[in-house]
């Protein structure tokens, strides 16, 4: 008789260490697979599964294997139909040449998915997120414990003392626990009795009530005051946060000077204001706005990829913002989040009416206006920390001024996205106080 | 209502399985077995496991319970993508070298299936195990699980003490040299007890400690140093490194001067492995045919006793000739020699043989011709044979025949290959004896030594392969290996290819050629 185990139940993913060891130690080409995936995908497709080719750099396992191109060697081959010895065959394609390529090829093939995590770990990496966020990020859905009912099983801290007590209350009646007073009366009733003088009725009666007296305690201490049963524990139901309503407008001048990396950058602001937004709301929606010389509401494809000739003119865009939301995203219902990603350059009439348009009418509605501007790494030196810039940005910064919503911010590589964002993450909108 | 229709006789009808059933079943088979076959075997336990466990155990080299590396990961990748593209169906089973032989069965398959499964491994594989010689001597079944279990639990407890990529590159070096981990001519030592290895890990930790350069109270010779280490180069300086060794890993393991105690356990672990794995490299064709031939054997017997109905009879045969499909050269599903078919067909022939010869027979096979029992020359055959010589002995011509096995000689600088034998009377023993060499894992793998350290100097480790045939080492991951010797070396490591015939060396490859 074998013996018969049931293996089934056992917990699964036995190999996730693995799993894990290996993404670790392929990690470099899997951010770079997951960052064209992000370039050339949509923004709200980032927070997802991503299918990703195997990686071939640092996961080959070398040894030591013979050359298939060099030297003599016999095939034992099976399904002779027409040979003879001394037969010549003409090596296929020169052989093992185009074979080896081949299956390379096949390898190639090989995609696997990334879960969602996973993904965003990965795209998360040069952005430099702190932890916490991270953590924010990555978690689906925020959840409030509340109040639901009791339950019979809890930890100590969650103890209903109230309830509890009712339960013990009621078994004790049940059960006929002896009360204290029925105690204290007998207690009383023998004293006087043996302060009385002592006769043999008396006597008899102490005993009479000692052995009374000694019953009741029995009784009390085999039914506990407070037993297991009685407790009972305050239940708490994890509901997740009610969530509202966000739109998500994409503003970004697409003239000649915004190169790849320039859209490339952008598009990455965009995707962590996104990623940021669908977790805190239940329904998120993008607009995307791009302009030159005139503004034009376009889809995802034709924001980040066509290109349009023209000079720039950043209040067209505003323009256009104002009336999409007061055709179609009012700002009661809509929680109303801005990105709007340029080069800086901007005629220099224009920018006032860009921080009257602002000041009047936009910034009244908007919860948060980030503005990234993005510069050449060069650059970064000479702008660091002065306030000289480009038109729209010594323009700006006089909104930033005023709005405590309005975050501002050059951004030369990835890692500088993020502190665009901070405002948006700190878990209490801080009050007016701003930074610089 | 299943049982209602099972009739009297029957093991089972229906395609779902229960434990009862299967207890039923493979009390049967087992009878069968001992009674029909005189198969001799460990005690079984077959565990019952999901397609995703299965999965996980073919990525950790399909033991039940493996240490924790990356590869394994991407192994398990590869299987899960194939699996998923359906590009290749999971095992039926999974059999472990174990005492008491472990039997994974997967929980998809039908009740006619974990029949011929239970026939197939909790019988003929763990009947191969039980007695092939190889086995016997080169693996200890008894004691694999428990060594396994120590090596994970060391290994954990390495990377949280050094680190994950400390652990890790030690570990990626020895896996890269796991072909060149074996003794193929000595016996490895037996695995200790647990007993044991805790004492030897005990004194280790202790010595870890304990020694503190600090303490050395002895001041460093100055003027004589240069004799005295003259004097105790001269003395021994190979007796005590046993060199040539062909056991690479033993060597490093034993020799480098680099490596840390935990480094030196790592690679015994890799190599220990390597060392498990070895027997069944060298007996596909046996362990799959002598399987093979067991679960035809004895479903064919149950049927005949009306044991199984003719429903579960046919499927088995179907998932029967699934297995043993070979295709021809010549037809894109090819992809070698399948071990089961050519198993089986040979131990078949056996059969045939030893109750009903040819002329041809009685010539070739003298000595098991007419023999009548051909229980026991099988027997005989699976206990003492590994596939190079089970294939050079009883390879028959009529088996040539029926596979029109030919011989196709190719070497690499001419732009056609030649045909050198096929089946016919001249070329029988030619195509046997080439078979056989194929599946000699001696001649297969490249023959790498280390054969010289140079103690006085700069401590130059020096490898040598002996090239067979003109066939050198794929350059690639020549030189990636390479540097893996050296990390474990600690320093300069070169190979020379020497002409195996002429003695000559071909070329020499230092790890200073080498970029890191």
């Amino acid at each position: 008789m074998p013996i018969f185990i049931d293996r089934r139940l056992n917990p699964k993913d036995k190999s996730l260490g693995n799993r894990q060891r290996f993404l670790r130690r392929a990690r470099e080409e899997l951010k770079r697979s997951i960052r064209d995936q992000i370039r050339s995908g949509r923004i709200a497709d980032v927070d997802a599964e991503h299918t990703v080719p195997m990686p071939e750099r640092g996961t080959a396992e070398p040894s030591f294997n013979d050359d298939k191109a060099s030297g003599r060697r016999q095939h034992i081959l099976p399904g002779n139909r027409h040979f003879s010895p001394g037969d010549l065959i003409p090596k296929p394609g020169q052989g093992s040449g185009a074979g080896a390529p081949g299956n390379k090829v096949s390898e190639d093939d090989f995609r696997f998915v990334l879960s969602r995590e996973e993904v965003l770990e990965l795209f998360f990496e040069d952005l430099e997120l702190p932890d916490l966020v991270k953590l924010n990020l990555k978690e689906i859905l925020a959840f409030k414990p509340r109040r639901a009912g009791f339950a019979a099983t809890g930890s100590p801290t969650n103890v209903n003392v109230g309830r509890t007590m009712r339960n013990s209350h009621g078994r004790r009646i049940a059960l006929r626990r002896p009360k204290q007073a029925e105690l204290d009366a007998i207690l009383q009733e023998i004293a006087t009795l043996e302060s009385a003088p002592a006769g043999a009725a008396t006597r008899q009666r102490i005993t009479g009530l000692r052995e009374e007296l000694d019953r009741l305690e029995r009784r009390r201490r085999r039914i506990a005051f407070v037993d297991p049963v009685d407790i009972r524990f305050n239940r708490f139901d994890a509901r997740p946060i009610p969530n509202a309503k966000a739109v998500m407008f994409c503003l970004m001048d697409v003239s000649g000077s915004m190169g790849e990396r320039e859209k490339d950058l952008a598009k990455r602001f965009f995707v962590l204001l996104h990623l940021f937004l669908k977790r805190r709301y239940e329904r998120t929606e993008i607009v995307f706005i791009r302009h030159t010389h005139e503004a034009h509401e376009v889809d995802e494809d034709t924001f980040f990829y066509n290109t349009q000739s023209g000079g720039t003119i950043v209040s067209t865009a505003l323009d256009e913002m104002h009336r999409i939301i007061e055709q179609r995203y009012p700002a009661n219902e809509w929680n109303i989040y801005a990105a709007q990603a340029s080069d800086g350059d901007n005629f220099a009439t224009d920018s006032e009416r860009c921080i009257e348009f602002l000041d009047r009418r936009l910034m009244r509605l908007c919860q948060y206006f980030a503005y990234v501007e993005i510069i050449d790494e060069r650059e970064t030196h000479i702008f660091g920390a002065t306030e000289n810039g480009t038109s729209l940005w010594r323009a700006y910064s006089r909104v930033d001024l005023k709005w405590p919503n309005f975050q501002m911010s050059r951004i030369a590589t990835p890692a500088d996205i993020y502190p665009v964002f901070r405002r948006l993450f700190a878990r209490q909108p801080a009050p007016a106080r701003k930074s610089a | 209502m299943a049982r209602q229709a099972t009739k009297p006789g029957l093991l089972f009808s229906g395609s779902d399985w229960d434990f009862g059933k299967l207890s039923r079943v493979h009390e049967a088979i087992e009878a069968l077995a001992i009674e029909e076959l005189h198969l001799d075997t460990y005690p079984v336990q077959m565990e019952i496991i999901s397609s995703q466990q299965m999965l996980d155990a073919y990525s950790s080299v399909g033991m039940p319970l493996m240490y924790r590396h990356w590869s394994f990961g991407k192994h398990f990748l590869y299987e899960e993508l194939l699996y998923r593209k359906g590009g290749r169906g999971l095992a039926y089973e999974l059999v472990i070298n174990s005492n008491p032989c472990i039997v994974y069965l997967m929980e998809e398959n039908t009740m006619a299936l974990q029949a011929l499964v239970t026939a197939h491994a909790a019988l003929g594989h763990n009947h191969f195990f039980k007695n092939n010689h190889l086995f016997r001597q080169w693996t200890d079944a008894g004691a694999i699980l428990s060594y396994l279990d120590f090596a994970k639990g060391y290994i954990t407890r390495c990377e949280e003490r050094h680190g994950l990529a400390a652990v890790e590159a030690v570990l990626d070096a020895a896996h890269a040299l796991m072909e060149q981990g074996v003794f193929r001519y000595r016996r490895p030592p037996k695995l200790s007890s647990e007993r044991q290895r805790e004492g030897l890990r005990e004194r280790l930790e202790y010595e870890e400690r304990s020694y503190n350069d600090l303490w050395r109270t002895l001041p460093p010779a100055q003027g004589n140093k240069k004799i005295d280490d003259r004097d105790r180069g001269m003395a021994d300086p190979k007796k005590s490194l046993n060199l040539p060794e062909e056991n690479l890993l033993y060597f490093l393991e034993k020799n480098s001067l680099v490596l840390e105690p935990w480094q030196r356990e790592l690679i015994r672990i890799v190599r220990i492995i390597a060392q498990y794995f070895y027997p069944q490299r060298q007996t596909q064709v046996m362990n799959e045919g002598c399987a093979t031939f067991v679960h035809y054997t004895l479903m064919n017997m149950l049927f005949d006793r009306g044991q199984i109905n003719e429903g579960a009879m046919l499927e088995i045969l179907r998932n029967h000739s699934n297995v043993i499909f070979q295709p021809a050269f010549d037809d894109p599903r090819y992809s070698g020699v399948n071990p089961y078919a050519l198993g089986l067909d040979m131990m078949q022939d056996i059969q045939r043989i030893a109750t009903e010869p040819t002329a041809e027979d009685r010539d070739w096979f003298p000595d098991i011709a007419g023999h009548g029992d051909w229980r026991e020359i099988l027997l005989d055959a699976w206990a003492n044979h590994r596939d190079e010589s089970f294939i050079r002995q009883y390879l028959s011509p009529t088996l040539i025949r029926k596979w029109r096995f030919f011989v196709l000689g190719d070497a690499a600088d001419e732009p056609h290959y030649q045909v050198a034998s096929i089946h016919n009377e001249r070329g029988y023993r030619k195509i046997r004896a080439a078979l056989a060499h194929s599946y000699d894992v001696g001649v297969n793998r490249p023959d790498i030594q280390a054969v010289d350290v140079d103690l006085l100097g700069d401590r130059h480790l020096r490898l040598q392969h002996k090239v067979k045939d003109g066939v050198v080492l794929d350059e690639a991951s020549r030189d990636a290996t390479l540097r893996h010797i050296r990390k474990l070396w600690g320093y300069e490591v070169s190979l020379a290819a020497v002409d195996a015939q002429t003695g000559a060396t071909i070329n020499e490859r230092s790890t200073r050629q080498i970029a890191e």
